[in-house]
C-alpha cells in the first residue's frame, strides 16, 4: 500500500509538471505566432504615417520629386479589381459550393471537388499569366478585366470549399422540413438552406476577396498599372499591390515611403471590409 | 399461413366496412415494399387510412413504421429509396402526381422539433405558403393567427411573433411545427413520434391537440409510447421487422388482440 501510494505521488507530481510545460509552451506558441502581425502592424503604421493625409486619398501620382501625391487611382483601381473579380469569382463560387453539398454526392461531384484543390495550390503568378493568355491576347489589351479574371480564379476555390462545408454543416431535418412543407428542392436550398449557411458562406468571400485584394502578381500581366486616373474597365488599371512592388524598388526615398502609405491603407481597406462583413452578418435575433 | 393471411384480410375487410359506414378510405395501400437499395425494408403492406380518423403505428424499433409513414408523402425517395406496390391518396396513385403536390396535401411532423432558426415564429407558421410565392400579408397574417390558435400556441407566443422560431421552449417549438404543418392546409397529417422528446405536459398538450385535429384531418401517428396509441388513436397497426402483423380499431387491439405477438408487445413481453 505504502508503495503504491509513493508511486502515484510521483507519477502525479510528473503529471502536474508536464502539464505547466505544455500549457506554457502552447501559450508561447501563440504569442509567438502574433509576433510577425505585431510586426506588420508596427512597421507599416509608423513608416506609413507619414504620407497618410487627404492628398493620399484624393490626388493622382506626381513626377519624382514633387510633394502632395497621391495614390487615388490605385485605392480606387483595387477595389474596382476586387469587384470584377468578386463579381464573377463569388456567384461561381457559391454556385458550385452548392452544386457539391446537395447534388455532388457521384462521380462528377469527387472530380469537381478534386480539381477545386488542386486548382487552389496554383500559383498566383501561373493563374496570372494563364489570365494573360485566355483575355489579354485576344483582347490584344491590358485592362482591369483581364486582372478581375485573374483574381476570381484564385476566389473560386476558397468559396467553393467553404460554402460547401458551410452547407453540409446545416442538419438534415431542416432540408426534411422545407421539402416535407411542399417547397420544391431548389427553393429549400436557396431559401432556407443558404439562408441558414449564409453566416459561413460569407466568411468564406470574405476569405476570397481578401486574399484578391492583397494579389500582386496575377495583375502583373493582366491589369499592369495605370500612372493615371481611369475607371475604364478595358484599359490598364493601377493597383495598391502593383504600387507598392513598383515603389518599394524604386531608388526614390520618396516613393519608398509611399509604398509604406500604400501598404498601411491596404491592410486599413480590408479591415474596413472584414468590419463590413461583421455588420452584415450579424444575427438579428439576440441568441 | 393461410389462417395467418385471411385474419389479414379478415381485419382489413372489417375496417374497411367500418370506416365505409361513416368515413371515405383517404388512403389505400397495397402491396407496398420499400426498399434501401437492396435491403426490403417493408414487407407486403397493405392497409386503408379512414379518413378524418387517426390512425397509429406502433411496434418495436427498426419495424419500419418511420419507413411506411415515410412513403406515404414520398420523403422516403429523398434519401434514395424505392417502393414498390401502390398507395392512393382519394383514389390516385401518389407515384403518379408531382411529389411536391402530394406533399402540400400530405404534412408531416418530425421526433425532434425543426422549426427554422433563421425565421421568426410568424415566418415560420407560413414558411409553406410564403416560401411557394404566396405574397398576400394580410392573408398572411390571418394564417399566423389562426394556425398558432388551433395548436394552442397563439396565447403564449402572441407578443413574441416577431423573435426566432428556435427561441422557444421544446414543446412550443413541436406545437409550431404543427402550425406550419397545419398553414398549408394539408388533408393528411403524418407524425413521427411527434411527442417522444417532449416531456409530459407538453406531451399531454399535443394528444390534445390530436383530438382537436382529427375533426379536420386524417392522422396517421406513429409512437412506440403504447399508451399514447391507446389513448389517441381510432385504428391501431402493429408493425414487426417489416410486416405488418395485426391492423384494427383500437379498442379491440389493446383488449383483445388476435395475435400472439400483438399480445406480446402490448404486454411488455418484448419490444
Amino acid at each position: 500500500m505504502e508503495i503504491k501510494s509513493s508511486l502515484n505521488k510521483i507519477s502525479l507530481y510528473r503529471r502536474k509538471i508536464t502539464n505547466v510545460i505544455m500549457l506554457s509552451l502552447s501559450f508561447l506558441s501563440a504569442l509567438l505566432a502574433l509576433v510577425p502581425l505585431i510586426f506588420v502592424f508596427y512597421y507599416t503604421i509608423s513608416k506609413g504615417i507619414a504620407h497618410l493625409d487627404l492628398n493620399f486619398f484624393t490626388k493622382l501620382p506626381t513626377p519624382i520629386g514633387e510633394p502632395g501625391g497621391g495614390m487615388v487611382n490605385a485605392i480606387v483601381g483595387t477595389l474596382i479589381l476586387v469587384g470584377i473579380g468578386g463579381a464573377i469569382g463569388i456567384p461561381v463560387g457559391i454556385l458550385s459550393g452548392t452544386y457539391l453539398s446537395e447534388f455532388g454526392h457521384n462521380k462528377f461531384g469527387s472530380l469537381v471537388r478534386f480539381l477545386t484543390d488542386v486548382l487552389s495550390g496554383v500559383p498566383s503568378i501561373v493563374v496570372g499569366v494563364v489570365a494573360y493568355t485566355l483575355v489579354v491576347l485576344p483582347m490584344k489589351h491590358f485592362s482591369a478585366f483581364a486582372g478581375g479574371v485573374a483574381l476570381a480564379i484564385l476566389m473560386i476555390p476558397t468559396i467553393t470549399r467553404t460554402t460547401e462545408e458551410m452547407i453540409k454543416l446545416v442538419p438534415q431535418s431542416y432540408r426534411e422540413a422545407g421539402l416535407a412543407l411542399g417547397i420544391p428542392k431548389w427553393k429549400t436550398t436557396v431559401l432556407i438552406i443558404l439562408k441558414t449557411a449564409w453566416k459561413g458562406i460569407a466568411t468564406g468571400i470574405l476569405l476570397g476577396l481578401s486574399r484578391a485584394a492583397g494579389e500582386t502578381a496575377p495583375l502583373l500581366f493582366t491589369a499592369l498599372g495605370n500612372r493615371f486616373w481611369s475607371t475604364n474597365v478595358f484599359q490598364p488599371m493601377a493597383s495598391l499591390t502593383v504600387y507598392i512592388y513598383e515603389y518599394s524598388t524604386a531608388p526614390f526615398k520618396d516613393w519608398n515611403d509611399q509604398a509604406w502609405t500604400a501598404a498601411l491603407v491596404l491592410i486599413l481597406l480590408i479591415s474596413v471590409l472584414s468590419l463590413i462583413f461583421r455588420i452584415i452578418t450579424r444575427s438579428k435575433y439576440k441568441v | 399461413m393461410t389462417v395467418e393471411i385471411d385474419t389479414q384480410n379478415l381485419t382489413q375487410t372489417h375496417v374497411k366496412h367500418h370506416a365505409e359506414e361513416v368515413n371515405q378510405i383517404k388512403i389505400s395501400v397495397k402491396n407496398l415494399e420499400a426498399y434501401f437499395g437492396k435491403n426490403k425494408v417493408l414487407k407486403n403492406i397493405s392497409l386503408d387510412i379512414p379518413e378524418r380518423k387517426v390512425v397509429a403505428i406502433i411496434g418495436p424499433s427498426g419495424c419500419g413504421k418511420s419507413t411506411f409513414l415515410r412513403c406515404i408523402n414520398r420523403m422516403h425517395e429523398v434519401v434514395g429509396g424505392k417502393i414498390t406496390g401502390s398507395i392512393t391518396l382519394d383514389g390516385e396513385n401518389i407515384m403518379d402526381t408531382d411529389p411536391v403536390l402530394i406533399r402540400t396535401k400530405i404534412g408531416m411532423v418530425f421526433q425532434k422539433p425543426n422549426p427554422f432558426p433563421t425565421m421568426s415564429i410568424a415566418n415560420n407558421v407560413v414558411a409553406g405558403l410564403k416560401l411557394n410565392g404566396f405574397r398576400n400579408r394580410k392573408k398572411l397574417k390571418e394564417i399566423v393567427e389562426k394556425s398558432l390558435k388551433q395548436v394552442a400556441l397563439w396565447d403564449e407566443v402572441k407578443d413574441n411573433l416577431n423573435d426566432s422560431g428556435a427561441n422557444i421552449s421544446g414543446g412550443q417549438q413541436q406545437r409550431l411545427c404543427i402550425a406550419r404543418t397545419i398553414a398549408v392546409n394539408p388533408e393528411v397529417i403524418l407524425m413521427d413520434e411527434p411527442a417522444s422528446a417532449l416531456d409530459p405536459i407538453s406531451t399531454t398538450k399535443i394528444e390534445e391537440l390530436i383530438f382537436e385535429l382529427k375533426k379536420e384531418y386524417t392522422i396517421v401517428i406513429v409512437t412506440h409510447n403504447m399508451q399514447q396509441a391507446a389513448r389517441v388513436s381510432d385504428y391501431t397497426a402493429f408493425f414487426y421487422m417489416g410486416e405488418l402483423i395485426e391492423y384494427s380499431e383500437t379498442k379491440k387491439m389493446f383488449v383483445a388482440p388476435e395475435k400472439k405477438q400483438t399480445e406480446d408487445y402490448i404486454t411488455g413481453r418484448f419490444g
